[in-house]
C-alpha cells in the first residue's frame, strides 16, 4: 500500500522543522557565526511562521508555469517587432536606467539572501530566504531576457553588470545594495525586505510597471506581472520578519528603529532615480512621483507605522522631508542628468511644452517657480546652438553618492543643502541630516566608500579625460548625449517618420 | 560610534589625500546660480595661489554662466568650510586655510543667476 500523501501543511512542518538539529559536533554558535554580532535577540525561532509555507515542489511548478508564460510573450514581442509599438524611443532611457540600475541590484539581493538561507539559525527563517534568493536571481535573469530584445534594435542596453560596478550614477544603487550585504543578516533583511520591498516597493514597481503599459512596452508590463505575485510574497517576509524580531525580546526595539530610519533613508534617496525616471524620462507618466509618493508612502506607509506602533516602532526619521522633497526631487535629478548628458549611459531630452504643462499641473507650487525657467533657459540654447554641457565633476554625498543636487525645500529651495562632519581629521559631506546620522553612527564603514568623483581623481577609472573614463564605463558615443539626433532617434525616424512626441522645446 | 562588524574593519579610508597624487581635493559652489546643479570637486596642489584657483580653475567649469564674466572680484564673499572669510591672492590655498575637501563657497552680490532667478 503506498504511503499516504502529507498534506501542504505537514510536508511543510517537515521542510522547515525537521531538517534542522541542534548541533553536537560543533558549537552551533560555529555553525551559525553571522547571526549574534548585530545584538538582535531571538529566543526561539520555531516562533518563526512563514506565512506562506511554500515547500519546493510547489514553488518549482508555481514558477514553472509563470515563466513559461512570460517566454511565450517575449517570443511573441521578439516576432511581431514589439519594439515599434513603444510610445517613443526615448522612453527607452528608463528601461537603460532599469537594467543597469535595478537589474543588479536583483542579483545583489540574491546573493544576500542566498547568505541568510545559509546563516539564519532558524530553520523556517532560512527556508524562506532560499526561496526569496531564487526568486531575486529569477528576477534578474528574466528582467536580463525580457530586455536584451532591446538591446538588438537600441544603444545603451549591452553592459549592464559591468557599468553598475564602475558609472558614476550607477555607484548610487550598487552603494545601495552594499551597504545592505555588508551588514549582518538581520539588518539585511531589515533593509531588502521591510524598508524596500515592504515600504518603499511599489514606489518602483507601480510606475515602472504601469509607466511600461503606457508607452507601449509590453514586454516590461509582463515581466512586471511575473514578479508580482513574488513581490507579494517578499513584502510578508518582510513584515514577518520585523514582528518576528520586535516579538521575540524588548532589546530588540531600539536596534530596529534605527535600522528602519537608516534603510528608509537608504532606498528614498535611491528612488530620487525612479523620480526623475518616472517625471521625465517617460514619454506619457501615469501618475508624478509627488502623487505616488502621497499614496504609496504618505498613505498606506502611514497606516503601516499606524500598525507597527503597538511594537513601539515609530515612523522613520527624516519621513516628513521626503514627504516635503517630493515636490522637488525629480526635477533637481533631471537636471543635473540633463547637464552632464554626455555622461550618462541613456539619452537626456529636455521636456517638451506638452510635458512641462503636465508638470505645472502636478507640481503647482513649485515647477513653474523654480524649474521651468532652467529648462526653457536650456531649450532656447539648444536652440540657439550655444547649448554646451557642463564642465566638471560635481561633489557627491557620502552615503547616497548621488551628487549634492537637493536643496533646503523647507526653508530656501533654492539653496543646495550642505551637511558635513569630520572624522579622523577628514572632512565628510552629505546631502543631509539622513545620510549624515547614518556616517556618524558607523563611519569606520563608510569612510570606505567608493566615490566615483573621488576615484576619478585617484586615476582609477581608466584616465584622466572624460573619454578614457567613458571608454572605462564601456559607453560607445552613441549611448549618450541628447535623445534627438541620436542613433536610437534616427532609427525610430526610420521606422516611424516624424518623430512626434519628443521634440525641442 | 559603533562599529557594528564580525570582524571589524580594515583600516581603509578611501580618500585620504595621499590618494590624490599631491593634490588635495577641493569643492567649490556658487551660491544663487542653481543651473550648475552642484559644487564642483577639484583635485588641486595645495601650493596653488588662491589666485590660480579663481583665474585658471573656476573659469573652466563656470565661466558658461552669462554672470560669470560679469563678477566684481573684489566683491565676491567667501565661505570656507561653513565660514565667511577672505582669501589672500596671492597665499596658497594651504596658507589660506583650504584643506582637503574643503568646501569654497562664492556669492556674487548683485548678480543673482539668469533673469535675477537664481539659476
Amino acid at each position: 500500500m503506498p504511503a499516504k500523501k502529507l498534506n501542504l501543511r505537514k510536508r511543510y512542518e517537515l521542510l522547515t522543522r525537521g531538517m534542522g538539529w541542534e548541533t553536537t559536533y560543533q558549537k552551533m554558535d560555529d555553525v551559525f557565526p553571522y547571526d549574534s554580532f548585530e545584538g538582535i535577540k531571538i529566543t526561539d525561532w520555531d516562533k518563526w511562521e512563514d506565512p506562506f509555507r511554500l515547500t519546493m515542489d510547489s514553488y518549482w511548478k508555481f514558477q514553472a508555469e509563470k515563466e513559461k508564460k512570460l517566454y511565450a510573450v517575449i517570443d511573441s514581442f521578439a516576432q511581431n517587432n514589439g519594439q515599434t509599438n513603444l510610445a517613443c524611443a526615448s522612453y527607452l532611457s528608463a528601461i537603460k536606467l532599469f537594467i543597469t540600475g535595478v537589474t543588479p541590484l536583483e542579483y545583489g539581493a540574491h546573493r544576500g539572501f542566498a547568505h541568510l538561507g545559509r546563516h539564519f539559525r532558524g530553520d523556517g527563517a532560512r527556508i524562506a530566504c532560499q526561496m526569496q534568493a531564487i526568486d531575486e536571481l529569477r528576477h534578474a535573469q528574466t528582467q536580463v531576457h525580457t530586455i536584451s530584445h532591446y538591446n538588438k534594435h537600441f544603444s545603451g542596453l549591452h553592459d549592464p553588470f559591468h557599468q553598475f560596478d564602475r558609472v558614476w550614477y550607477l555607484s548610487v544603487p550598487k552603494s545601495f545594495i552594499e551597504d545592505a550585504m555588508s551588514s549582518g543578516p538581520f539588518e539585511f533583511i531589515t533593509s531588502i525586505s521591510f524598508a524596500f520591498e515592504y515600504v518603499l516597493t511599489n514606489l518602483l514597481f507601480v510606475p515602472f510597471m504601469s509607466g511600461a503599459a503606457y508607452n507601449g512596452d509590453m514586454a516590461t508590463v509582463t515581466f512586471g506581472f511575473s514578479a508580482q505575485s513574488d513581490e507579494s510574497r517578499h513584502m510578508t517576509l518582510g513584515l514577518e520578519i520585523i514582528k518576528f524580531m520586535l516579538e521575540q525580546h524588548e532589546d530588540n526595539l531600539p536596534i530596529i528603529q534605527r535600522w528602519m530610519d537608516k534603510h528608509f533613508w537608504r532606498a528614498y534617496r535611491l528612488l530620487g532615480l525612479v523620480a526623475a525616471m518616472q517625471d521625465y524620462m517617460l514619454t506619457n507618466s501615469p501618475m508624478s512621483w509627488k502623487e505616488a509618493w502621497e499614496v504609496y508612502f504618505v498613505e498606506n506607509g502611514g497606516a503601516l507605522f499606524e500598525d507597527l506602533s503597538r511594537y513601539g516602532l515609530k515612523m522613520p526619521k527624516y519621513h516628513e522631508l521626503a514627504t516635503a522633497e517630493a515636490d522637488h526631487i525629480s526635477h533637481q535629478i533631471w537636471s543635473v542628468f540633463c547637464s552632464l548628458g554626455n555622461a550618462t549611459g541613456f539619452h537626456t531630452f529636455l521636456p517638451t511644452e506638452e510635458k512641462m504643462a503636465w508638470l505645472s499641473e502636478k507640481y503647482p507650487d513649485t515647477f513653474d517657480k523654480y524649474y521651468r525657467p532652467r529648462f526653457e533657459y536650456w531649450a532656447e540654447q539648444k536652440k540657439a546652438g550655444t547649448f554646451e554641457y557642463q564642465k566638471g565633476l560635481p561633489q557627491l554625498c557620502q552615503v547616497c553618492q548621488i551628487p549634492m543636487v537637493f536643496t533646503e525645500v523647507q526653508t530656501d529651495p533654492m539653496q543646495i543643502s550642505y551637511r558635513v562632519t569630520e572624522h579622523g581629521g577628514d572632512k565628510y559631506h552629505f546631502c543631509s541630516d539622513g545620510c549624515k546620522d547614518i556616517f556618524e553612527h558607523e563611519p569606520e564603514k563608510y569612510v570606505q566608500a567608493w566615490l566615483p568623483v573621488h576615484q576619478i581623481y585617484q586615476g582609477n577609472c581608466g584616465g584622466p579625460t572624460l573619454p578614457e573614463v567613458l571608454d572605462w564605463y564601456k559607453f560607445k558615443p552613441e549611448d549618450s548625449g541628447d535623445y534627438i539626433g541620436s542613433k536610437d532617434y534616427h532609427r525610430w525616424q526610420e521606422w516611424k517618420g516624424a518623430d512626434k512626441k519628443v521634440k525641442q522645446a | 560610534m559603533a562599529i557594528i562588524a564580525k570582524d571589524g574593519y580594515v583600516d581603509n579610508v578611501r580618500d585620504r589625500v595621499e590618494n590624490f597624487h599631491g593634490n588635495q581635493l577641493v569643492y567649490v559652489g556658487w551660491d544663487d546660480h542653481l543651473l550648475f546643479s552642484a559644487a564642483w570637486a577639484f583635485p588641486l596642489p595645495p601650493e596653488m595661489p588662491f589666485q590660480g584657483l579663481v583665474s585658471e580653475v573656476m573659469p573652466g567649469s563656470f565661466n558658461d554662466h552669462p554672470d560669470f564674466e560679469k563678477i566684481d572680484w573684489t566683491s565676491v564673499e567667501w565661505v570656507l568650510d561653513g565660514k565667511s572669510f577672505l582669501p589672500d591672492m596671492d597665499k596658497s590655498l594651504k596658507d589660506n586655510g583650504v584643506g582637503h575637501k574643503s568646501l569654497i563657497r562664492f556669492k556674487t552680490p548683485g548678480l543673482m543667476g539668469v533673469n535675477g532667478t537664481r539659476l
